[in-house]
């Protein structure tokens, strides 16, 4: 059973008509992806800035109109609903715990609204509801009188988590839920994230830019690139045996310890230009296995080992 | 609301303002009541009477009309409409405000160019406009006040419910059912309150100087009713001959809208959260020292010398200890590391070594920091400038916050060298551009032109590291330098700095909370924690085998690529907060190992060579 | 930046059509007959028609507008009936002379107030900027008309240093020794609200900009202090001050027509005003349309020295 199906969604940002002329093309910020989740599972998303994985993911909860393409979730097409039809089945965890949690509401105030109007819970419904929630994500329940400002880092982000899960979604998309908080923290949050998803049954969408949280909370992982998908595979196979040269540059840059210091590439790291993309790979200017056709053709995201998908056209062998 | 008032009352010039305000207030209420003359009865033969004359206080005007009982009605009907007019434009103007700044696209467009072209007009052009088609009358003179302020609140809350709108709580809102409606009462207004509070606080004064100002003109409130700005107009005749007539009104405006005033500043004060937290302090150009002790005595054992350091930061009553005694030092070609969690002191340490920690609310309470032998802190302004960029270097952490974004970056180059060295301009250019490439800057050439946004982050820190290199210091205090960049770029960056260290021979001081950049670049490492120092060593010796518990589980809850899915380890608790550091060992709340000697008393970094730690039950030997 | 310029003069055209609209159709608004107003009550009703065909005022609203708009765009703003002369002459002189009393006035509170601004920010808290601080909120505070009249009494009755009122001497003046003369007070109340505003802005910009990383990187650098604040630290500030400039030019305009009244300047302001009294409605209507099209102007002169200072603006 698939819980999420995503089939040619892509996301072009239309630039203004100028004073004179004609008008540009868009910005491509996602280009057209399919892709599907199983139940239960979490596929991490990686990639680096202007990957497009926000605007991805803006688009998974509805937050965004696509510019082509289906999203169909547990079976149901949710193309151009409004965001509350999006809310029942899928919710959406912000990279800043604090400023997703309105400053001028008490936590019970930020924890009913989904219960009311999604609900539409009686008062000792919403009551109960929260108490159990509140339970399984280890918050006290003398937290709901007081305000955003007053909890660390981690404790905002579980409320977060708190409040997506009182929408009992099928699906929660995980933006960066970690990247804003201490090392000694971010396991506990991606420790309750873990156990939830067991408990409640979750798919998680859980993006992020580091590689090694990815890998240890992911069953698969899709790497973006210029708002294209890559690669795709097992987590624990992806980073270890990357069949694309970009996936294998990200696995190499990060610093390990024991590993010696060595750039993995030399000097010219920029992304295309998104007014003007190059024909062919988007990669290819930085990729050394780079021929004639990748500067021509665009590859298409083939088989290219078990469960492992890869758009190279000169793809990394075994 | 009670948190609001006192922080208000303790703003002695909005206290006395309220009170000046609610004074006359209480004055104009009970006008009615008070045993005057009827302010409109004239007797000619009474005709500009001298104050304190005989059943006239204030004299009267060229009608022989009582002056203070004119002032009193006058002050009313100004103050009426002045505040009508305010609520008008307030209501108003915030609605189209919210709605376009909320709703964005389209809407937006035609509402904001609807109200660009009503502040093409400066204002009073619209006011008599609006005057003429209505008539002269105190009524439309309300109404011409109100509307030309209207495109004010618009605008101004537009801007913070764009921002507003961006944030990530109106998201969750939409996400949790709430439609257009909802959110923009229940999720924007009350974020935008206190800004529409502000805004009308600190212009109703000036409406009811605008409301004045066109009945000065004749426009406003028609005889033989008067409100203070007619009152003025009519006196101005007899300026010269009866001043009086004109000093009494005119010095009633004054006291209204100066008390108005100082209570919207207060008010302002008050609600807006960012002076709350008093940082709206302009940072001095040198922290301030104010050490409490002996300055420790020398003991030279690298080029930078930092010994017993202290830094504290006081806001309110509070006091902040950032940097609880640290003792650092490096030598040439040496990179140290410092690595901690956020609040771990690790920045203000680095900062402090030049001076650079905000002041107020930073001071240095304490210790020595020691280039070549020489004390920096209690160093003269003229002298420490002299040693900044040119013997000590900083890079910092957001190369886009960090670098000038009005200035090209080879003018930004050129400045660093002439601000130390006499250079002719086309000698420091020269320079300049040999210093882009020594980054490996491609095109260096024409990047000289560029300003810090037309560049990517990566480059943009090659800027800020070539610009740390200008004038070859000896030592460069790096600050979380890769931590906003991708990771691709990131290795670059590293492995630059790495190549400079050896071919220059830097001593380089890394600050940063990533083990694994650690492990790569630097020669010895110190772990800090809560302001100190806990446990420091060459690096491999420290993360193959770390002494302090802190140093053990942090690394251990460090994902590590390769190792498949699994359960992460984690420290449960908090850092302390630095204003309440419990006794003994900060950790302690933390540590499972901890026992009851624990949390008594000061525990000592203590140690070997360069293996110190500060903990009384060690995981190794040190 | 050739382009940008263009570009912004071509955007003021909707603009200056949408300023004529509004003027017109709150002239529209007024009540009553114009050919009434200048015939006065005596007119028979047959004279009184006659007038309102000549002025075209039987023609639709809509077609009033397009023959005013045309006729404007051709130079005619038509005659003024209370002065009998044309609606043009009489502008153009009026507001030759409120520019030089608002240009004085606007220059003083521009330079004045950015450096009561600066000076306050760089010794925030110090006594120079409590002094500053306290004077800029007497400042704003007292209506300018008011500290004209008082000035007056001052200046030009007690002490007899200046001239009471009037742009020249009525005999022997018309030289710029006896316009300064002139000029001094009612500038000087002309500009001690705006200077107080643009201060206080000025101020909270510069306490704004020192906290920001750059600075720090400047100091860093080994950047003097002095040059760190009226280099670095100003220039950036200015960013936010030049808008504020933009706007308080309209004030220092919109102050003028008090101004004018008090000193009895003959400038635009105050012909408004007696227009508006004596319902003469061309008048009013080619003087609101001529003075609101000069600020547009300047407000785009603003825009663009705000895109030579700030590269980031799209040019």
């Amino acid at each position: 059973m698939q819980a999420l199906k995503v089939t040619d969604l892509s996301k072009t940002f239309d630039l203004g008509k100028p004073l004179f002329g004609t008008a540009r093309p868009g910005v491509r910020a996602v280009r057209p992806m399919s892709f599907s989740v199983a139940r239960g599972e979490t596929l991490g998303i990686v990639g680096e800035s202007g990957c497009g994985k926000s605007t991805l993911a803006r688009m998974l909860v509805g937050l965004m109109a696509p510019s082509t393409g289906h999203i169909e979730i547990a079976g149901k097409a949710l193309d151009n609903a409004d965001p509350a039809a999006f809310g029942r089945l899928i919710q959406y965890v912000f990279q800043d715990p604090i400023s997703s949690l309105n400053p001028r509401k008490t936590v019970r105030q930020i924890m009913e609204t989904p219960l009311k109007r999604l609900y539409g819970m009686n008062q000792a419904e919403r009551n109960k509801r929260i108490a159990e929630i509140f339970d399984s994500v280890n918050l006290r329940e003398e937290f709901l009188g007081r305000y955003p400002h007053e909890f660390s880092g981690g404790q905002a982000q579980r409320i977060g988590i708190a409040r997506a899960l009182a929408a009992a979604p099928e699906i929660m998309v995980l933006d960066e839920p970690v990247s804003a908080l201490d090392v000694s923290v971010q396991a506990q949050v991606l420790n309750l994230l873990a156990d939830l998803r067991r408990d409640f049954g979750l798919t998680y969408l859980f993006i992020s830019h580091d590689l090694a949280v990815v890998e240890a909370v992911s069953d698969r992982v899709m790497v973006l690139y210029f708002g294209t998908v890559v690669e795709i595979g097992r987590a624990e196979q992806i980073f270890n045996a990357p069949k694309h040269p970009y996936t294998r540059l990200l696995a190499d840059s990060a610093p390990v310890v024991g590993r010696p210091l060595a750039a993995p590439e030399q000097v010219d790291s920029e992304l295309p230009d998104p007014l003007n993309p190059p024909p062919g790979c988007a990669f290819a200017r930085r990729c050394s296995r780079a021929t004639a056709i990748c500067r021509d053709q665009e590859p298409p995201l083939t088989e290219k080992g078990k469960d492992q998908f890869a758009a190279c056209h000169h793809p990394i062998a075994d | 609301m009670g948190h609001f008032l006192k922080l208000l009352f303790r703003n002695r010039l909005a206290a006395l303002g309220a009170t000046v305000l609610s004074a006359l207030l209480i004055v104009v209420l009970i006008t009615p009541l008070l045993p005057l003359p009827d302010p409109n009865a004239t007797a000619t033969a009474e005709r500009f009477a001298r104050p304190f004359t005989e059943g006239h206080i204030l004299g009267t005007d060229h009608l022989g009309r009582d002056l203070l009982s004119r002032l009193l009605h006058g002050t009313r009907l100004s103050l009426a409409v002045g505040i009508a007019a305010a609520l008008i434009a307030a209501i108003i103007g915030s609605t189209i405000g919210l709605v376009a700044g909320y709703f964005g696209g389209r809407i937006d467009n035609v509402i904001m160019r609807g109200i660009d072209m009503l502040m093409a007009f400066p204002y009073i052009l619209l006011a008599l406009a609006i005057v003429a088609a209505l008539g002269p009358g105190l009524m439309n003179a309300l109404i011409a006040v109100a509307a030309v302020n209207i495109p004010f609140f618009a605008r101004n809350i537009r801007g913070i419910t764009v921002g507003l709108a961006g944030r990530e709580f109106i998201d969750a809102a939409r996400l949790s059912g709430l439609g257009h409606t909802r959110i923009l009462v229940g999720e924007l207004l009350p974020n935008v309150l206190p800004t529409i509070v502000i805004a009308m606080s600190t212009t109703v004064g000036w409406m009811i100087l605008e409301t004045a100002g066109l009945s000065f003109l004749g426009l406003g409130s028609q005889p033989p009713v008067a409100d203070l700005g007619s009152m003025l107009g009519e006196a101005r005749a007899a300026l010269i001959t009866a001043p009086h007539t004109s000093v009494v009104p005119g010095v009633m405006i004054f006291l209204i809208v100066m008390s108005i005033n100082l209570l919207g500043d207060g008010v302002r004060d008050a609600l807006d959260p960012r002076l709350k937290s008093g940082a709206l302090s302009r940072p001095r150009a040198v922290t301030l020292v104010d050490r409490k002790g002996p300055v420790p005595a020398a003991e030279q054992r690298g080029l930078l010398d930092l010994d017993a350091l202290e830094t504290q930061f006081h806001v309110g009553k509070r006091v902040y200890r950032a940097v609880g005694g640290v003792s650092l030092y490096v030598k040439s070609g040496e990179c140290v590391g410092v690595i901690g969690e956020s609040g771990s002191g690790k920045s203000v340490t680095a900062l402090s070594v030049m001076g650079l920690v905000p002041s107020p609310p930073g001071v240095i309470t304490g210790g020595a920091v020691r280039y070549e032998g020489e004390d920096l802190l209690g160093a003269r302004y003229e002298t420490l400038r002299r040693r900044r960029g040119e013997n000590v270097a900083y890079i910092f952490q957001d190369p886009l916050a960090t670098l000038h974004p009005l200035y090209k970056i080879g003018d930004q180059l050129i400045e660093a060298i002439r601000v130390h060295h006499d250079t002719p301009p086309k000698e420091a250019r020269a320079k300049a551009l040999d210093l882009l490439r020594a980054v490996r800057i491609p095109n260096a050439e024409s990047r000289l032109d560029n300003y810090p946004h037309e560049m990517s982050g990566g480059m943009r820190q090659r800027v800020g590291i070539a610009m740390a290199m200008a004038n070859d210091p000896d030592v460069i205090i790096a600050d979380e330098p890769t931590t906003a960049l991708d990771v691709t770029v990131q290795a670059q960056i590293l492995a630059l700095l790495d190549d400079l260290r050896r071919e220059r021979g830097l001593a380089i001081i890394f600050i940063t909370h990533d083990f694994g950049v650690v492990a790569q670049l630097c020669d010895r490492v110190a772990v800090m924690y809560a302001g100190r120092i806990v446990e420091e060593g060459p690096t491999m010796q420290v993360l193959d085998a770390p002494a302090h518990p802190y140093t053990k589980r942090l690394i251990a809850c460090v994902p590590e690529l390769g190792s498949g899915k699994r359960k992460l380890a984690s420290i449960p608790g908090l850092p302390p907060v630095v204003d309440n550091l419990p006794e003994g060992c900060a950790f302690a709340p933390r540590c499972d190992k901890a026992r009851d000697d624990c949390r008594r008393g000061a525990i000592l970094l203590a140690g070997r060579g360069l293996r110190a730690v500060r903990c009384i039950h060690p995981e190794e030997a040190v | 930046m050739g382009g940008y310029i263009l570009k912004r003069l071509l955007s003021a055209i909707p603009v200056l059509l949408g300023i004529t609209i509004i003027v017109f159709a709150i002239m529209a608004m007024i009540p009553g007959d114009p050919a009434t107003a200048i015939l006065g009550s005596y007119a028979t009703p047959d004279n009184v028609e006659k007038l309102n065909r000549d002025l075209g005022l039987d023609k639709p609203l809509l077609q009033r507008y397009f023959i005013w708009l045309g006729n404007m765009l051709q130079g005619d703003f038509g005659r003024s009936f209370s002065l009998n002369r044309p609606v043009l002459d009489e502008v153009v002189e009026r507001f030759n002379a409120t520019l030089v009393l608002a240009g004085t006035g606007f220059v003083l509170c521009s330079v004045l107030g950015i450096l009561a601004g600066v000076v306050s920010a760089a010794r925030q808290y110090g006594v120079a900027d409590k002094i500053i601080t306290f004077t800029v909120l007497i400042g704003i505070s007292i209506p300018s008309f008011f500290l004209g009249m008082m000035i007056i009494l001052l200046f030009a009755v007690n002490l007899r240093w200046l001239p009471v009122s009037g742009m020249y001497a009525i005999y022997g003046g018309g030289d710029l020794p006896d316009l300064l003369k002139h000029l001094v007070m009612p500038a000087t109340a002309l500009a001690v609200v705006a200077t107080g505003v643009i201060a206080r802005l000025s101020r909270s910009a510069m306490l704004e900009v020192l906290r920001q990383d750059f600075i720090r990187t400047a100091r860093a650098k080994g950047v003097p202090e002095r040059r760190v604040i009226m280099g670095h630290a100003l220039r950036a500030a200015m960013v936010s001050i030049l808008p504020v400039l933009g706007i308080q030019a309209g004030f220092v305009l919109s102050g003028a027509v008090y101004i004018e009244m008090v000193f009895q300047w003959p400038g635009v302001g105050r012909m408004l005003v007696d227009a508006i009294l004596k319902r003469d409605i061309l008048l009013l209507q080619g003087g609101v349309v001529l003075v609101a099209a000069c600020y547009v102007l300047f407000n785009i002169a603003v825009d663009v020295a705000q895109a030579l200072l700030d590269p980031r603006i799209k040019t």
